[in-house]
């Protein structure tokens, strides 16, 4: 399996931050905030790797940095420091040495994200087919028919009814709403995807198909994913490595299995031990 | 002299609980080898550790001391103890099989797929794979009608055919089995020891826990007794002991 994502060092403050943020933030000191100079250290030396098809799970309450780690890779956000390179057969990039341009045809081409809350990765003014049309035309298809037949096949991949294509995601419930949010993040084949808290909030049923969706993409299309949840049951479905994350420190990495039946970090085991 | 596939030198494995502050001794001083074409026994009572040995050779659980070292296919010394997540992975999906006690599977998948798995992993096409998947669970006695539907409400004895089919149906260079029979009426115990004793024709290695001292004497070539830590041990004896191991 080839390596497509090297993440080293990731940092990211909120504040001006000060020489004592770092020493003063984190697991043993209880927060994240500077009570220095009152900065949020988000995530701290946040470093993992990658391979093609592989999915790693985030996990950590809330509050522990984990959906920010995502939001950097996906350049939502600027990371304060660090390093992430993503590695194509043919080429690499230093993501965050990139101009806007090229960033903006990563996230395009060669990303994709589903968040939480829908709307923050659909536009509602326009409709469901339109979403994903948005996202082909930033990414050189222009074909109108070409589009609406691309549309269709994801929207009916991710069973979304196509009769309800031309509607606003607006109309749709939540559980609905993802899975165009997921056809979207699909429509340019990225061979990377990530998922923050995808399944939180839908109901039991709803996201047991949400969940079997994302696993048969990932074995159809050998899509490498990351998954940020708080849900051990997500983490222990889908992914193969975890990171256990608090305080936005990495406190543990493994094996998912090893992680829930032998965890090591005293926060780790806690968190094993109040699962339902 | 034939080399082994396994050999475990100094093995232990104990649990830190923060919570109470306390350490649970499991398995302690294990020395053992496993051979291509041959069964080592793992005997002993409950609670010496038998699980702990599997787990931690199949790295769900991280050994607190010992080595283990693996020969893979090209030849090439591995200590699994110590070896890259990436390289655990890769064992396991093509080389290390794993029965475990209990089923743990996807849900709402078919049990035909969740036996088909390993070789979809492998790269099999998914009908071969079926095709191989349902010749396994034939030949473990399970009945047709059930193999469109998922383990999930399956009797003990289902759910471990189904465990078995799919830890076979790969037939892995090292196979390590958690009671294989435990819960298995004769006519089906007997089914499984018969394909126990084929695929050790075939050459795979295969490390197991018996309960039944006449499993262990018809199948084992090897056997290995291991013994419950002793009650007083405490949390300085335990460190002392990883001493002498390392």
């Amino acid at each position: 399996m080839r390596k497509i994502l090297e993440v080293r060092n990731l940092s990211k403050i909120y504040g001006k931050g000060c020489p004592r943020c770092i020493e003063s933030t984190g697991p043993e000191a209880d927060t994240n905030m500077c009570p220095h100079c009152g900065s949020v250290v988000a995530i701290h030396d946040v470093s993992f790797d990658l391979h093609e098809g592989e999915i790693l799970g985030l996990m950590g309450e809330s509050g522990s940095g984990k959906s920010t780690v995502v939001k950097n890779l996906y350049f939502d956000q600027t990371p304060t420091s660090g390093s992430a390179r993503f590695i194509e057969e043919d080429a690499k990039h230093e993501m965050f040495n990139l101009n806007a341009a090229q960033q903006r045809r990563l996230r395009n081409q060669r990303f994709g994200m589903v968040y939480q809350n829908p709307h923050l990765g659909l536009n509602f003014g326009i409709s469901s087919g339109g979403n994903i049309a948005e996202r082909l035309l930033m990414s050189d298809v222009s074909h109108y028919g070409e589009i609406r037949e691309r549309a269709k096949e994801l929207l009916s991949r991710t069973e979304v009814l196509l009769s309800r294509m031309d509607e606003s995601p607006a109309a749709f419930s939540g559980g609905m709403q993802q899975r165009v949010q997921i056809a979207k993040a699909l429509a340019t084949n990225p061979p990377l995807l990530y998922l923050d808290e995808v399944t939180t909030g839908l109901d039991l049923s709803v996201q047991a198909r949400i969940l079997d969706l994302i696993l048969e993409i990932q074995q159809e299309r050998n899509t490498a994913m990351i998954v940020v949840t708080h849900d051990l049951g997500v983490i222990r479905l889908l992914t193969g490595r975890a990171l256990v994350m608090k305080y936005g420190r990495v406190i543990e990495s493994g094996l998912t299995d090893q992680i829930l039946e032998d965890p090591q970090h005293a926060y780790t085991q806690r968190l094993v031990a109040s699962a339902l | 002299m034939q080399t082994p596939i396994l050999k475990i030198n100094g093995f232990a494995k104990h649990f830190t609980l923060h919570e109470q502050g306390k350490q649970i001794p499991s398995s302690h001083n294990v020395n053992l080898e496993v051979y291509a074409g041959e069964l080592t026994a793992l005997i002993g009572p409950t609670g010496a550790g038998k699980s702990s040995v599997l787990k931690g050779i199949y790295r769900t659980y991280l050994p607190s001391a010992g080595e283990i070292l693996y020969r893979d296919r090209h030849g090439e010394l591995v200590d699994l103890a110590q070896a890259d997540e990436y390289r655990m992975l890769q064992l396991r999906h093509e080389e290390i099989g794993f029965v475990t006690q209990f089923l743990f599977c996807l849900p709402r998948q078919s049990t035909l797929d969740v036996v088909a798995h390993p070789l979809v992993v492998r790269g099999e096409s998914r009908e071969s794979a079926r095709n191989k998947a349902a010749e396994m669970l034939a030949a473990l006695n399970l009945p047709e009608r059930l193999w469109s539907i998922s383990p999930a409400t399956f009797s003990g004895g289902e759910k471990q055919r189904v465990n078995l089919a799919r830890g076979l149906v790969a037939k892995p260079r090292l196979l390590l089995l958690d009671e294989p029979t435990a819960s298995l009426d004769p006519v089906t115990a007997e089914r499984v020891i018969g394909i126990i004793e084929g695929i050790k024709q075939e050459g795979v290695a295969m490390l197991a826990i018996f309960h039944h001292p006449e499993l262990t004497h018809r199948l084992g070539d090897r056997v290995v007794e291991l013994t419950p830590p002793s009650a007083s041990l405490t949390t300085q004896a335990i460190d002392q002991q990883e001493k002498v191991y390392a």
